[in-house]
């Protein structure tokens, strides 16, 4: 029962995304189509699930003073196998994500989810947990694409949607900004609770530094 | 002298890091709050930029590629460049104080920066010259630097607005950064 709500939670409660305010780069640069979403989304969450397994594994071994470098090898190790599959296999989707393909090594929900959870749990929850949080992370780009792309280039996975009129800022830079704003607007007023006054630091490996930093977050 | 003018144009304006590319919004949306941090943010990120540029350019170039081992690109770049931050910390740290007083707290948050990254990255991808790389990573850390600036003024006027409590925090963040990304849509049109 718990390894279903180790898995559950990342989905919607906690989805690092909407909720975390984790890894916003990515959600909003390759936004502009629901299918580059998913396919970012689903590129993500093997790394997250391959990183958090083997950083579980190793929890153990690695020394504390030099987590943070070895944590981000054994990332950069799964990029760099997830982009030769997608260029062997789905190289339209390669194109389509292009330099941030690559920058899935500093996503911070892969490195917030190592620190917070795979280098102190085993290795099942931390499967799980990866799943789940990556899971999520694809639903928020799904979200974030389905409704650029309806707004913007008037079609939805590819199918033309025949009444909309595209409006092509929502594929641009500033649409992108706007409908993350908005979501995340309509997320806290679903849920009902007070919206987040700051962006997500709490797995941040560096939260701490920027805690101190005169202006920052935690101010 | 004229490609490295079009590169200058593109970094700050046409293809702002933050603005249009979409790289470092997390510090984008963090350090933003005032103008100081900004400024130290901002001098930090340039700094690191145009020396990342100036290890990672010689390895690809000397090491990988003869080697034929471009696809090791990701994994040595962020290696280098989170070991170059921590020298710098470190060497900072015992040389200049002053210094590191008031660029030093910022390294650390440079590490993980995907702009830094990035902009090693797409020097490769656009096999720019050593000297067009470095003036690339220049002007696109000035441009990052310019973002953070203009947003910084912007965020001290949203403090004090009376918007939606839905709204209040980053959503709000979210599309005053729109808006001052529509404003910079207008220089789209400098270059072909």
């Amino acid at each position: 029962m718990s390894y279903w709500k180790e898995f559950t939670k990342g989905l919607i409660k906690e989805n690092p995304n909407l909720v975390g305010l984790l890894g916003m780069c990515p959600t909003l640069a390759v936004t502009t189509q629901a299918v580059n979403g998913i396919g970012m989304g689903l590129a993500t969450t093997f790394v997250l699930l391959g990183s958090n397994i083997v950083i579980s594994l190793l929890r153990n071994v690695i020394p504390k003073s030099v987590k943070l470098p070895c944590y981000i090898v054994i990332i950069a190790g799964f990029v760099t196998l997830i982009s030769f599959l997608l260029h062997g296999y789905v190289p339209d989707l390669y194109d389509a994500l292009g330099t941030f393909l690559n920058l899935i090594t500093v996503n911070c929900i892969i490195l917030g989810r190592a620190e917070m959870f795979a280098c102190k749990n085993k290795v099942i929850p931390s499967a799980l947990d990866g799943l789940g949080m990556g899971l999520g992370f694809t639903l928020a780009l799904f979200l974030m694409g389905s409704v650029r792309e309806i707004m913007g280039s008037g079609s939805w996975m590819g199918i033309e949607i025949s009444f909309m009129h595209p409006v092509s800022v929502f594929v641009m830079s500033a649409g992108g900004f706007f409908v993350l704003g908005c979501i995340i607007a309509l997320v806290n007023k679903i849920a009902g609770k007070k919206p987040p006054q700051k962006i997500g630091c709490a797995g941040c490996p560096n939260a701490s530094v920027c805690k101190s930093v005169k202006g920052g977050n935690e101010e | 002298m004229k490609s490295i003018f079009i590169i200058m144009l593109s970094a700050v304006f046409v293809d702002n890091f933050v603005l249009s590319k979409f790289m470092g919004i997390c510090p984008f949306l963090g350090v933003s709050k005032k103008l100081s941090s900004s400024l130290g943010m901002g001098a930090a990120v340039i700094f690191v930029m145009v020396c990342a540029t100036a290890i990672t350019y010689p390895i690809y170039w000397g090491l990988l590629e003869p080697n034929s081992l471009e696809y090791l690109n990701t994994v040595a770049f962020i290696l280098v460049i989170a070991l170059f931050v921590q020298l710098v910390e470190i060497v900072m740290k015992k040389m200049m104080p002053p210094l590191y007083k008031s660029l030093g707290v910022y390294l650390p948050l440079i590490t993980t920066n995907c702009a830094v990254l990035g902009v090693t990255l797409l020097n490769i991808d656009n096999e720019y010259t050593f000297v067009e790389s470095l003036f690339n990573a220049l002007f696109a850390g000035v441009g990052f630097s310019l973002a953070l600036i203009l947003f910084a003024g912007v965020r001290s006027k949203l403090e004090t607005a009376d918007i939606p409590a839905t709204f209040k925090g980053i959503p709000s963040t979210l599309i005053a950064a729109s808006i001052v990304s529509l404003s910079f849509m207008a220089f789209s049109g400098l270059i072909k």
